[in-house]
């Protein structure tokens, strides 16, 4: 019996009188009966209970079809045309000129590499020190409830404000972190232009803002290893730093693998804060684009530059990296557990 | 573009908030008017509102110009959608002509757009100058909003004429001269004898101190006086050939490549604190940047600010208003943008706002805030830009003006100025960049 039917049955026995044997109901109604049809009511909640589900799903998937799906394709038909934002109504087919444009545009390349570094850069330290922080909040602690809103905060600012923070700690005239490099004799850098030096920048305004957040994550999933696992580590001598290695990271490891899915995600996309960071032509991702992700480059051949059938195909090229993306984390996921029934 | 809208973390919140409120609430506000109106006004008076959609602050509220409005004609309440930035206002507004619907009764148009507007959406305004007095706006300006067949698609706001806004004290200090007219005389009519001036300064200059605030604001002050600035006369790219673009790029690299520049970008928040810190002593200034300067650089700046004639005429900003065939009350919003870019009203905005008119005529009487000029060390204000607006030299724009500029400013000349690469490769930069902006 599914458990459609199940629900059916159910509703069927409460309409009758108690005494008699469900099955008995069943059998003498549900299943054609010559002596009657259903009752309208009962079909109408067979009906109810069939369409239902249906009909609450359906303001999201008309929703989504309207907002997401149709302007999804959209940009399919866009990327594979000339289409300039001032003239939306003149569109020349232009095939895969789009794309091959793309593969050969230095821009393009430099954007992927940039997306790639500082995805590296600020995923890899964030996920780590989530991590530890996490591990740490793990403990008994004064205040912890505290702790964790704090560690919150910085999920809560908002990219603008917490941007135009870093970019003036990171001003080369007088800002502050040269001001502290300077204590230790290291001469000013001008973060905003140097290569590694911007990467390294909009990196730490990624890390700031989401390390607490992806901590809550770990700590959530912490708190749900069962503690005589501990304990027993603890009997067999195990000390915090062992304990943490053996007991906290192995069963961690599907938040972890869910984490770096979604970080990479974000990393992939990121925009706002070297946008942001950029200032006044801060889709240019710095002067020699030294910044300048995927997400950059589309906003700047989109709205600035106004080739929206080039930044289509920025989009869409982004979509095909997701999905590369993914289906390594896939399989790597599926080593993983794999590797884990050979135990 | 959507793709990323969707996916990336909230990391596009502030653009998108930007885009959704501005946009949504303005769209969804001329929708429920335009709906009471058609139906007749739910109070049976016809009272109309008209939208006004600009980015920045042009000052229109700020004079009370819209309640004056309101009250020559109680039948008509006005709404201004302002949003901040240009690079999402302005996409914003082509897609909303395009699709016919969403638009504002009048849309500010600025002067870097103006010439896309007029080659590519003409059709979607009213041709606004058919029925205007055309001579009270200065010739170039009005012609800057013309289409080649003659439909004026925008009345002239304000323009942006340039002078030097100098630090009298640090000049003393530095052992340049501090008289206005006797510097104004000592740079006159090239912008490389104010570059010059510069090498004098840095041999004593004080402490912590430079010339000026970056090498691009000395290129853009430079290319506005140009005749030739990216287009030639019949709307080819010339910007590799253009004498303007030459000029202005030699005079920003005798700057890039010395000392004398703070190495800022203008309107980061690094420049505004420049003018607080007093980090650099001059720079090129129109009149809407006055009260800029104001603001930024505080009241210790209080009269020690002075302002100087510029080496050459030039111009930087200034808009437009015009009126999308979308809106439902064209006649209503012709009249007021009408109203609003008359003489009169325009020097109601400039003693206020600082925004020069563009309308001559409206030069004899003006008078800036009395602030504003003891802030400036009494300097007579509307004379000079006066007279700098009077000899502009009219220059032909193009589509591509602003993303070309943009690459040579932020792109080329940021590269030598601080990364230290030669001119040269700066140019190289720049013309790899404007190459891939033209799709060559």
């Amino acid at each position: 019996m599914t458990s459609k039917e199940a629900l059916a049955h159910h509703a069927s026995s409460a309409e009758t009188a108690p005494g008699i044997p469900p099955g008995a109901v069943r059998g003498a109604r549900g299943r054609g009966a010559p002596d009657g049809a259903p009752s309208w009511r009962s079909r109408l909640y067979r009906w109810d209970t069939k369409a239902s589900p249906y009909a609450f799903v359906t303001p999201f998937f008309v929703l989504f079809g309207v907002f997401t799906l149709v302007p999804l394709l959209y940009t399919v038909w866009y990327s594979l045309h000339d289409v300039q934002l001032s003239a939306l109504d003149h569109q020349s087919w232009a095939g895969l000129d789009n794309y091959r444009n793309l593969l050969s545009s230095d821009f393009f390349w430099n954007a992927l590499r940039n997306t790639f570094t500082i995805g590296v850069i600020s995923t890899v330290p964030q996920l780590m020190a989530a991590l530890w922080l996490a591990h740490m909040l793990n403990y008994r602690l004064r205040g912890s409830t505290v702790w964790r809103v704090v560690m919150l905060t910085p999920y809560a600012t908002s990219v603008a404000a917490a941007t135009l923070v870093f970019a003036l700690l990171y001003s080369w005239d007088g800002g502050m972190v040269n001001w502290i490099l300077h204590f230790f004799g290291v001469d000013a850098i001008n973060w905003r232009e140097s290569d590694w030096g911007s990467q390294f920048a909009v990196s730490t305004i990624v890390i700031w803002r989401w390390t607490g957040y992806n901590a809550l994550i770990y700590l959530a999933a912490m708190q749900a290893i069962p503690a005589d696992l501990y304990e027993s580590a603890a009997l067999d001598g195990a000390n915090r730093r062992q304990q943490f290695w053996h007991v906290t990271i192995p069963q961690l490891r599907p938040t972890v693998l869910f984490t770096i899915v979604v970080s990479t995600i974000g990393a992939t996309q990121l925009f706002g804060e070297p946008l942001l960071f950029g200032g006044v032509s801060g889709s240019k991702g710095g002067s020699e684009h030294q910044y300048q992700t995927l997400g950059l480059y589309m906003y700047d051949q989109g709205w600035i530059i106004g080739n929206l059938g080039k930044a289509s195909a920025i989009a869409w090229s982004m979509f095909l990296i997701l999905l590369i993306v993914a289906a390594v984390n896939l399989l790597l996921t599926r080593w993983l557990r794999r590797s884990d029934d050979h135990r | 573009m959507r793709t990323s809208i969707r996916r990336s973390r909230g990391t596009v919140a502030m653009v998108a908030a930007a885009a959704l409120a501005t946009g949504l609430l303005a769209g969804c506000a001329s929708d429920s008017d335009d709906g009471s109106s058609d139906a007749g006004g739910g109070d049976g008076n016809g009272k109309i509102t008209l939208t006004v959609g600009t980015f920045g602050v042009f000052g229109y509220k700020q004079a009370g110009l819209y309640d004056e409005y309101t009250k020559l004609h109680p039948d008509i309440s006005i709404k201004e959608n302002v949003t901040t930035r240009t690079d999402v206002y302005w996409p914003k507004v082509l897609t909303r002509l395009q699709a016919g619907s969403g638009t504002d009764d009048i849309q500010a148009i600025e002067v870097g757009n103006i010439t896309e507007a007029v080659q590519t959406q003409a059709a979607k305004f009213v041709d606004i100058g058919k029925d205007a007095d055309k001579s009270q706006w200065l010739d170039w300006k009005t012609a800057q909003a013309t289409t080649a067949d003659g439909r004026t698609i925008g009345l002239g706001v304000d323009i942006g004429p340039m002078a030097i806004c100098y630090r009298k004290d640090l000049f003393e200090k530095a052992g340049l001269p501090t008289d206005r007219t006797k510097l104004a005389e000592q740079w006159k009519g090239d912008w490389s004898k104010y570059v010059d001036l510069g090498k004098q300064y840095m041999k004593k200059a004080p402490k912590g101190t430079k010339y000026v605030d970056s090498a691009s604001s000395v290129y853009n002050a430079s290319l506005g006086g140009s005749t030739e600035r990216n287009y030639d006369k019949d709307g080819k790219v010339v910007w590799d050939k253009s004498k303007g673009v030459k000029d202005a790029w030699d005079a920003a690299m005798s700057v890039a490549t010395s000392d004398m520049s703070a190495k800022l970008k203008q309107f980061d928040p690094t420049w505004d604190k420049g003018f607080a810190n007093g980090s650099f002593a001059s720079l090129a200034c129109p009149a809407w940047m006055l009260g800029y300067i104001g603001e930024k650089a505080g009241d210790s700046g209080k009269g020690k600010w002075d302002v100087a004639a510029a080496p050459t005429a030039s111009n930087w900003g200034g808009s437009f208003l015009g009126v999308p065939t979308a809106s439902k009350h064209q006649k209503e919003a012709v009249a007021l943008a009408k109203w609003l870019t008359a003489p009169e009203q325009q020097a109601k905005v400039f003693a206020k706002q600082a925004s020069f008119p563009s309308t001559p005529s409206a030069y004899a009487g003006l008078k800036p805030q009395a602030d504003t000029t003891a802030y400036f060390s009494n300097a007579p204000l509307t004379q000079i830009f006066s007279d700098s607006a009077k000899t502009i030299p009219a220059q032909p724009l193009g589509p591509k003006d602003k993303p070309i500029d943009t690459a040579i400013s932020d792109i080329g000349i940021l590269q030598v100025e601080q990364k230290g690469k030669t001119p040269a490769q700066g140019w190289e930069a720049a013309s790899k960049e404007i190459k891939d902006v033209l799709g060559q």
